[in-house]
């Protein structure tokens, strides 16, 4: 006989329904006597899905526990007989290579802690540049799979369709070894506005270098920023209240951009621009940006924009046209019905697709490893790793780092998902 | 009696006028698609005129000046010369073979016959008989294919280190996604579990490889792989590879099969519980079967991200298309400025081809499986 337990069992309810749990058996051994078949214990027992549940569970939490623990004895054993020492210290030791890009200072002096932040810092540098310029580049092209223009349309569907399909690491290799390292060597580079050059070497641009005083021209900018915001939230107020608009946009841009110039003007333009020069056969001063970054942040952005412009074609094909008509039949005009109708329903359901490509990118950087930027996986997991041997130190934080962007990431989702939720009356 | 005839009335319907000539043909069509406002026209002069400008070079380089014949490097250092098909005309062998010696290639062309032979039919909704070949694809084709691949039944061991270019660009992805599906369908089902320990290790088990990149999957199953097994034990570079990539998909199939999960009705549950089936009959009968045919294209699309992903393993060193065809530029007799341009472009277009195909797959079951059901 077969007993069934009604609802679901909760950690909660675990000691109470345990005790039911005897009463019900008492009763169903009754009544399988009245019925005269007298089962067997063991069976009524193994039958039930209660405690089958229980036994499964258990069996499954020694087959965890149990590989967990054969990984660590044999791993320890490993790693004594290839006698690689353990533990966390080497971060403080000197690192003894060079990097060719960073963005904390670092020399070969440095401690393997700090070429992990190095590490860190480009990968988070290179991610939050191609996120920026594959959405702005994958709203155009979402945007124009959808336009009446049968041209644009259909180039924007060739677009989307040669980079989606192709391996990202092939895309990454193709513009570092055919195209970048074709370009000419630095004396006979391409000349560009305000002495910037493009040449095998990268692009190098003037370099900025702030003076005293330049800290002011931020602060005020940061505080522009802030103006802006409180700005747009008095005029969405005075507007629930009153009815009245308020030019936000262009008070704010105004604000934005106008505050900060001023104080730099008042300031007497605290910032010198150092040109680059040719001295020799390469550049001395400026900015320059390695072939490797600009080959990795070009196809990072192209192929990320592709699946963005499918997300943003799905999103606003997503909102059904009545919604359109409606709001032309309430005498919005077009441009402001999509601002206001069209676009915020579809972002609805193009944000969430959206951040997990964001988190593809942070991922697929590491792919710079291929190309030779120094990125997390490629200082960290590649050189420091080789000069260690400590694999599973460095592979474990390695992994960990990418776990908590991701986690992060997914816990502000779920949060934004139940804010943005239809909430259905 | 005769019917009166009136004059005004006409006895027989004319005959329908054509539209106005503004309406149809040619002209119409463009004035509709390519210059109904300013903006629109002034939108396709600017891409005329980007197109005009981009395509010429390209075409030229790819067909008109490209190099179709040739022994060596040579032949494509030619001023100007476009792609160097030479070379890749060359090579052709090592691209898909790898280094597979050349008196065994036979075998790897028979598992490529009975892999399309299989797979045909198995992709064609009409059909019949799609249990008996999906048991014959899923159980003994992999036996058949590893012992032609390897050797062994008295076929010579070919050791996994010659293997290469699209030969394990296909093992990589066939393992990993034939490896992922019940792997996947397992986890999601543990994710669904109302048992806490195996809903938890299921959550674990998924987030954990979906937050980290695949990359680091294949650092540590290359390095990090020999450290947990027992000392002494030692086993084959792609086999590590295979298992990285298995697990790490098995993690996204997981979630594209509970996305098929959680669209199933309540009601679907219920009727399968009131009708007396335990767990595992009421999943396999009543549940699943939906499940995944809602989910095939999300499936297939896992698929070709796991058919991308699969170029990753040269990172580690082991030499599919991407691979080889790298490989294949420090080839002194074929360096020339144009020979990684032309080898990418050939590697870019077998990959485009395999990816483009299947999504075309994806969005016809997608029509073909529209049962009528899906919420408006």
């Amino acid at each position: 006989m077969r007993h069934c337990r009604p609802g679901t069992v909760r950690d909660t309810e675990l000691l109470l329904s345990t005790s039911l749990r005897k009463v019900s058996m008492a009763i169903q051994n009754d009544a399988g006597k009245a019925g005269g078949r007298s089962g067997p214990g063991l069976s009524a027992f193994i039958y039930d899905p209660f405690y089958r549940g229980l036994i499964f569970q258990a069996l499954i939490a020694l087959a965890v526990i149990w590989t967990g623990y054969e990984i660590v004895v044999n791993t320890i054993a490993n790693l004594q007989r290839a006698n690689i020492a353990s533990g966390f210290g080497f971060l403080g030791q000197r690192a003894g290579f060079d990097v060719s890009q960073s963005l904390i200072p670092f020399t070969n002096d440095s401690t393997y802690g700090r070429a992990f932040f190095v590490g860190l810092t480009n990968t988070l540098l290179v991610a939050a540049l191609a996120i920026f310029f594959s959405t702005l580049l994958g709203f155009i092209v979402g945007i124009a799979r959808l336009s009446p223009n049968w041209l644009l349309r259909k180039v924007a569907m060739v677009y989307v369709e040669i980079f989606r399909n192709i391996p990202l690491l092939l895309q990454l290799l193709f513009w570092y070894k055919a195209v970048l390292a074709l370009l000419p060597q630095p004396r006979q580079g391409i000349e560009l506005p305000f002495n910037s050059s493009l040449s095998n070497r990268g692009l190098i641009v003037p370099r900025f270098i702030p003076e005293n005083g330049f800290a002011i021209v931020f602060a005020v900018f940061v505080a522009a920023i802030v103006g802006a915001v409180l700005l747009a939230r008095w005029a969405k107020q005075r507007q629930m209240a009153t009815g009245q608009q308020f030019p936000t946009i262009i008070a704010s841009l105004g604000i934005i951009i106008g505050l900060p110039v001023l104080a730099f003007l008042v300031m007497g333009t605290p910032m010198t621009v150092e040109y680059p020069e040719l001295r020799g056969f390469n550049f001395v001063g400026g900015v320059a940006m390695k072939p490797e970054f600009m080959a990795l942040l070009l196809g990072l952005s192209i192929y990320t924009a592709s699946f963005i412009a499918e997300i943003v074609r799905a999103g606003i094909q997503a909102v059904s046209y009545g919604q359109t008509e409606a709001a032309a039949a309430l005498g919005i005009r077009p441009g402001i019905a999509t601002r206001l109708v069209v676009i915020p329903q579809a972002m609805r359901v193009v944000i969430p697709p959206l951040t997990s490509q964001f988190l593809n990118v942070t991922k697929n950087s590491s792919l710079g490893v291929a190309i030779g930027y120094p990125d997390l996986v490629a200082v960290f997991s590649g050189t420091v790793l080789n000069q260690t041997g400590q694999a599973v130190e460095v592979i474990m934080i390695t992994m960990l780092v990418y776990l908590t962007i991701s986690l992060t990431t997914s816990l502000f989702m779920n949060w934004f998902n139940s804010r943005m939720r239809l909430v259905e009356r | 009696m005769a019917t009166p005839t009136i004059g005004y009335v006409s006895t027989q319907e004319l005959p329908a006028l054509p539209p106005p000539d503004a309406g149809r043909g040619a002209v119409a069509w463009l004035r509709t698609n390519l210059f109904a406002t300013p903006l629109n026209s002034a939108l396709t002069i600017a891409v005329g005129l980007l197109l005009a400008w981009a395509l010429p070079p390209i075409i030229n380089w790819l067909f008109f000046d490209a190099i179709w014949d040739g022994d060596s490097r040579e032949a494509c250092l030619v001023e100007g010369a476009g792609a160097c098909w030479a070379f890749v005309k060359a090579k052709f062998g090592q691209f898909i073979y790898g280094r597979y010696p050349l008196d065994q290639r036979w075998r790897v062309d028979l598992v490529f016959i009975m892999l399309v032979v299989g797979l045909v039919p198995l992709a064609m909704p009409k059909v019949p008989y799609k249990k008996q070949n999906a048991i014959l694809m899923l159980v003994v084709f992999p036996f058949v294919a590893y012992v032609l691949l390897y050797g062994g039944f008295g076929l010579p061991v070919v050791e996994t280190a010659l293997w290469g270019g699209l030969l394990v660009t296909l093992v990589v992805a066939i393992v990993g996604i034939v490896a992922s599906l019940p792997l996947g369908i397992l986890l999601a089902l543990g994710r669904q579990s109302k048992l806490p320990v195996i809903k938890t290790a299921s959550v674990v088990f998924i987030e954990f490889w979906r937050g980290v990149p695949l990359i680091t999957v294949l650092f540590m199953s290359s390095v990090m792989l020999p450290l947990f097994l027992p000392p002494g034990t030692n086993f084959d570079k792609l086999l590590r590879a295979l298992v990285g990539v298995a697990l790490f998909s098995s993690a996204y199939m997981a979630e594209v099969i509970r996305g098929g999960l959680q669209a199933i009705p309540k009601g679907q549950y219920e009727g399968a519980a009131a009708v007396g089936l335990g767990y595992w009959q009421s999943m396999r009968l009543i549940i699943l079967p939906q499940a995944l045919k809602i989910v095939i294209p999300g499936i297939v699309n896992t698929f070709i991200g796991l058919f991308k992903d699969t170029s990753l393993v040269l990172i580690i060193g082991i030499f599919d298309l991407l691979g080889i065809v790298q490989l294949n530029f420090t080839d002194p007799n074929w360096a020339s400025p144009v020979t990684p341009a032309t080898g990418f472009v050939f590697a870019a277009f077998v990959f485009w081809i395999f990816c483009f195909g299947m999504s075309r797959y994806s969005l016809y079951m997608e029509r073909r499986l529209e049962t009528g059901h899906k919420r408006r």
